[in-house]
């Protein structure tokens, strides 16, 4: 079966930013009609690899054959040429324009909207896909969008497709939707090649495994020779626990009690409607849901970041007085003496100033203290050296930019600054996303420490499996809704899967 | 009284120079780059023209009416098509600040307009501190073969030179292109979202260059259109005033439109020479503040359209940034 | 091939480095184009260039002066700048200042003490300054107006309400210019500390060590930090971001009116739509290559005004006109602004693609 001609020959690709090597004497071989799997750690280069093949940078060294035959490219133009198409993580759309001008964007010849949307509608009609060609990008679900960018490939006549983490932001059930296309595909012949984290997911769609470890080729093996204990091991170097712990909750008292809540966006679209639910001290609430079903204004509507239209948010302090957060914003919160943390989804446009140093970081929580004109800028730099110390932060010194840490240790940093503050309440949105396992472990660990310190957490997740092995009680939005809340322990994938399409989750 | 038949045509001309500069302008920020540099480079345009116009009067040749709008109108789009180049090196090449170096661009253009207006100024050793360019500036302001003799009609629709017309054309080219044609759509992308331009195969540097260098060069057709036309070939220091500014503002006044422009550059035009109809008798004064009506104009359509936060009417979004392609 | 690539930091000494040689091939290039223009060697013009500063005791003291007015500017459109605010209005603000004081000199002229004038006039300018810098924050804190704009529209209308009352109050009648103000009585002039220029020399270094310690240690300097970093980031950590907005243009437009009353009041005792010279753009450009530290933008203030007087000297030696000075400062500002690429951007050249079999 190896003898094939490789559709894809990457051999010996060495790619560097700066100092940092991103691919290292890397090779790669990717076949027609299979489905490779493309499996590695954060900051293992895969991405970079693809971005090579795809056009979007330029190899320092190395070179890549198509069909066995040497071929340079320079530009994405070069890679369309070649029938290489791509699908990158965040979606390469402009928001302004229709779905229409997006799928023809870059391409050679004539302005011609009204052919594209007929050859648009016909590559719909045969993979089944839902796409409006007028519709702007801007009033489209994450989901549709990435159906346009998948458009987008098929309409250039790609045959071999790349797909970059494609499931981070998909239902379950659009998922399984998107694994039958992908296979259709392969029966087609085409050459899919998929970046992902999530290994049962690779179990279920690829035929190959391909691993890659600090930039370097590891290895590959059929996907039905191998399981998922082995390929973390590969992709970590050495062997890894898989399980995530789930202590009792001690003692569970009532902390927030949210009774209909309603937000609406900007735009007037309801994002909650008639949410209510109690967070218990010492017990992880689980929130699932599609992305973008009212998780981020759910968190932000305690942390008083978000408006409101009707509804109460009432903390209890441990005399089992309650007091109202509705309608105050994060300083009055703070100065109410609720301790309440959040670690939101967007840890550098938010939580974190990528420009600014360790140091002043943890200062954003602190530098109001006391009635000084001045800042303590001492503290602070103490803190961030007691962060760095105990969660292993990997970083030149406290004095270094954020922006420059990794993702895992960036979100060392946060969780770090947040925990320091003692919460009573710990949200925390996304708390690995994008972080290897590693790194995930860790933040698990820190958020069991939390929970067994008395704290409520409510955790939103998007990684079912994780979901279901961590949280005590989890909660399903579905629309804006509350779909249902049960409890973790013996709940089924399945079956919140379902409550995240449907109200309620019954019936198909 | 108001007299309207004189007050459009001088309303219509005073705009010309707004209107081109505003064309160049959107066509440049399209692309993402906010070239606050327009003031200057409109300078530069019409010196360059004044420069050639004023070598070949000179020169002693017998001037034929051809060379004697080419060589002015070839060395303004030289000179305004060099600073466009410049504007990029330094913005797109080498990733400065877009808000410094329009500035800078504007202090050495006006410094290179004053600079070299003022020395042929003393070269010429007129009574009065300008050069005058009156056998170019009578064939850049021929009008229309029909205007004198079709009454108000005339006067009010043919009355212009070649340069106002060409201005209106290069509007709704501009607007066309960017509206209906694959370049345009290219250049809007650009603007938006530069990365994704870039996936998506468009060479985000060639079209920030081009863009950036055709709008310098349009909006230094205005300077060379005020001094020959406008100014009847007479050219004196700083009295291009803040014209180039008023270009920008209307940028924003047109909501990135070409095709609006024409219309908005008339109006603004008019607001600008308004005080000079309205009759204030013995109180000069005044005058001086009906002169602020332009600006008071552009800070309310301003507040309006940020209050009414349409999304089709916002700027591109990567207006002002610097693009670099291996960003991580 | 040249591969571009972003460098992760870089000593203080290296891009002190490189920001040198940026400046010198652009005085290089300046040099170059004046020997060719005027024709004298080299040696002469940069003679003639420093004479232009420091050619008698009264240059040197009128170079400490523009410099500490410009800086003056500059330290003022900063921490709108440190906060991504692009206040590009400081001319209106100077103007501003620079009319209310005025129209305290003109109007108060006989009816209140010296004294009580000169407090009137402070307080006037400062207000009138940051009520013109108040407005268009008013509406980016609200609406999200763009500031750039606006504040640029404001210098116009300033101008031309200056103009207005210098044609409304001329003197002598019909020249429509204000002339100096009270110039027999000295009512309003500001009283001499030591000689003419030091008062504003002494004022600037104030100013100075204030701003580098607003920025750097406050509390106010950490929170417009933040809300120029990132808004979210801001409101995240309960930082009232319209508030801060509001509160940093305001202090911008003090100082600027601050600037206008000294100008007024302490320097030329008139007052045009000219007042401010376009220094307002000029403090642009010195704040933002200075890296929005007040104390680099001395030495940068310095070198501009330098340059100025330099190329004035140098025209009015040769006989030629003043702008060639505004030219070569332009010229030099490019060389600087292009010089950072180089500390921020690595390149890196490869010879050619290594074939590998």
């Amino acid at each position: 079966m190896e003898e094939r001609i490789p559709a894809v020959a990457m051999r010996d690709i060495t790619k560097r930013f700066g100092p940092v090597v991103a691919n290292d004497n890397c090779w790669l071989n990717i076949y027609r009609g299979e489905i490779l799997a493309l499996l590695g750690e954060n900051g293992s280069g895969k991405t970079t690899l693809m971005n090579m093949l795809s056009g979007v940078y330029f190899p320092d060294e190395g070179t890549i054959a198509i069909d066995g035959k040497h071929v340079v490219i320079r530009s994405p133009k070069d890679a369309f040429a070649l029938g290489i198409g791509m699908i990158h993580q965040h979606f390469k759309l402009v928001d302004v324009l229709t779905a229409a001008e997006n799928i023809v964007l870059g391409l050679p010849g004539k302005l011609d909207l009204k052919a594209a949307t007929a050859k648009i509608r016909e590559i719909c009609d045969t993979y089944q896909f839902d796409v409006d060609p007028n519709q702007k990008i801007y009033d489209m679900s994450v989901s549709q969008k990435q159906t346009v960018e998948i458009v987008k490939v098929l309409y250039r006549g790609a045959d071999i497709l790349i797909l970059d983490e494609p499931t981070a932001v998909l239902t379950p059930q659009e998922t399984d939707k998107l694994f039958a296309v992908l296979r259709n595909m392969r029966n087609d012949g085409k050459a899919i090649v998929i970046i992902t984290h999530k290994m049962h997911e690779v179990e279920a769609l690829s035929d190959r495994v391909a691993v890659l470890r600090h930039g370097q080729f590891v290895g590959d093996m059929l996907t039905k020779n191998t399981n998922a204990q082995e390929m973390t091991n590969m992709m970590v170097g050495h062997p890894v626990v898989l399980n995530i712990k789930r202590p009792e909750p001690v003692n569970p008292k009532p902390r927030i009690e949210v009774k209909g809540l309603t937000v609406r966006s900007m735009d007037g679209f309801l994002k909650l409607e008639d949410v209510s639910f109690t967070a218990n001290s010492g017990e992880i609430l689980g929130i699932a849901g599609i992305s973008g079903c009212g998780q981020k204004e759910l968190l932000e509507a305690i942390a008083g970041l978000q408006p409101v239209e009707a509804g109460s948010i009432s903390y209890v302090n441990d005399n089992g007085e309650r007091e109202e957060l509705l309608g105050k914003d994060p300083l009055s919160i703070q100065s109410m003496g609720v301790a309440l943390s959040f670690v939101p989804e967007d840890r550098l446009g938010m939580g974190l100033v990528a420009n600014m140093d360790l140091a002043d970081n943890m200062m954003l929580r602190s530098f109001r203290r006391g009635k000084s004109l001045f800042t303590d800028r001492h503290s602070p730099h103490k803190l961030a050296e007691n962060v760095v110390h105990d969660l292993d932060v990997q970083t030149p010194s406290v004095e270094t930019p954020v922006r420059r840490l990794s993702g895992g240790n960036v979100q060392k940093v946060l969780v770090g600054r947040e925990i320091a503050e003692a919460p009573k309440v710990l949200l925390t949105a996304y708390a690995v996303r994008g972080l290897d396992i590693n790194s995930s472990y860790t933040i698990y660990d820190l958020i069991n420490e939390q929970k067994a310190a008395g704290v409520a957490v409510i955790y939103v997740g998007e990684d079912l499996d994780v979901l279901l092995e961590l949280a005590d009680r989890i909660l399903v939005l579905c629309g804006g809704k509350v779909s249902g809340i049960i409890p973790g322990r013996g709940a089924k994938k399945r079956d919140v899967g379902l409550m995240m399409t449907k109200l309620g989750g019954v019936g198909e | 009284m108001f007299d309207i038949v004189s007050f459009i045509p001088r309303a219509v001309m005073q705009g010309i120079p707004l209107m081109l500069g505003c064309t160049g302008e959107t066509i440049t920020e399209k692309s993402g780059n906010l070239n606050l540099g327009t003031a200057g480079i409109m300078y530069v345009g019409g010196i360059c023209g004044v420069i050639g116009a004023f070598l070949y009067e000179n020169s002693g040749v017998v001037m034929v009416p051809v060379l004697t709008v080419l060589i002015p109108l070839l060395s303004c789009l030289l000179g305004s098509l060099l600073m466009g180049l410049l504007y990029c090196f330094l913005t797109v090449t080498l990733r400065a600040n877009q808000n410094v170096t329009g500035l800078a661009m504007t202090t050495f253009g006006v410094g290179f307009g004053n600079f070299f207006g003022g020395s042929l100024i003393k070269l010429v050793k007129a009574d009065i501190p300008s050069v005058v360019l009156t056998k170019t500036s009578l064939v850049f302001s021929r009008k229309l073969p029909f205007a004198g003799n079709l009454g108000w009609f005339g006067r009010i629709f043919l009355n212009y030179s070649f340069l106002a017309y060409a201005a209106i054309a290069l509007a709704l080219i501009a607007s066309y292109v960017l509206k209906r044609t694959r370049t345009g759509l290219h250049l809007r992308a650009v603007g938006e979202n530069p990365s994704t331009a870039d996936t998506a195969g468009i060479n985000v540097v060639r079209y920030k260059y081009t863009a950036t260098c055709l709008g310098s060069m349009i909006s230094g057709l205005g300077g060379l259109y005020y001094v020959m036309d406008y100014a009847s070939g007479v050219w004196t220091n700083g009295a291009f005033g803040d014209r180039g500014w008023l270009a920008v503002a209307l940028v924003i006044f047109t909501i990135w439109r070409p095709n609006v422009s024409i219309f908005a550059s008339i109006l603004f035009g008019g607001l600008y020479i308004l005080n000079i109809y309205i009759p204030t008798g013995p109180n000069l004064a005044i005058k001086e503040i009906y002169k602020m009506a332009p600006y008071v104009v552009t800070i309310i359509v301003l507040i309006i359209t940020s209050m009414r936060n349409k999304r089709e009417n916002q700027p591109p979004a990567a207006l002002g940034l610097p693009y670099f392609r291996e960003e991580r | 091939m040249i591969q571009i690539s972003k460098r992760g930091s870089l000593s203080r000494g290296k891009a002190l480095i490189i920001r040198a040689v940026g400046l010198l091939l652009g005085i290089l290039l300046c040099s170059l184009i004046t020997v060719i223009v005027t024709g004298q060697n080299p040696t002469e013009v940069f003679a003639t260039i420093f004479k232009g500063s420091f050619g008698s005791n009264r240059k040197t003291w009128i170079f400490l002066q523009n410099t500490a007015v410009l800086l003056m500017i500059s330290l003022a459109v900063t921490p709108a700048f440190r906060m991504r605010c692009w206040n590009l209005g400081a001319e209106g603000q100077v103007l501003a200042g620079a009319m209310a004081t005025t129209a305290c000199m003109y109007l108060l002229a006989g009816k209140v003490s010296n004294a009580t004038a000169i407090i009137c006039m402070l307080f006037s300018a400062m207000v009138a300054g940051a009520v013109w810098a108040g407005i268009p924050a008013f509406f980016k804190a609200r609406f999200n107006t763009n500031e750039t704009l606006f504040t640029l529209m404001m210098n116009y209308v300033a101008m031309q309400i200056v103009s207005f009352f210098c044609v409304k109050w001329e003197n002598p009648k019909g020249s429509g210019q204000m002339g100096i103000i009270n110039q027999k009585t000295q009512f309003g002039w500001l009283p001499q500390v030591g000689n003419r220029y030091l008062l504003v020399i002494i004022l600037a270094v104030v100013l100075t060590l204030f701003m580098f310690f607003y920025l750097n240690s406050t509390k106010h300097g950490f929170e417009l930090t933040v809300v120029g970093e990132s808004e979210r980031t801001a409101r995240y950590v309960g930082i009232k971001v319209e508030r801060v907005i509001i509160r940093t243009m305001l202090l911008s437009g003090l100082i600027c009116g601050l600037t206008g009353f000294l100008l007024v009041g302490g320097i030329n005792h008139n007052v045009s739509s000219e007042i401010a010279g376009g220094q307002g753009f000029t403090a642009v450009m010195v704040s933002w290559l200075a890296k929005f530290n007040p104390i680099i933008m001395v030495l940068f203030s310095a070198l501009l005004i330098f340059l100025g007087a330099g190329a004035k000297e140098l025209a009015t030696g040769l006989g030629l006109n003043q702008s060639f000075g505004e030219m070569l400062t332009a010229i030099l500002i490019f060389f600087i602004i292009g010089s950072e690429f180089f500390i921020n951007y690595k390149i890196s050249f490869h010879k050619k693609e290594r074939e590998v079999k």
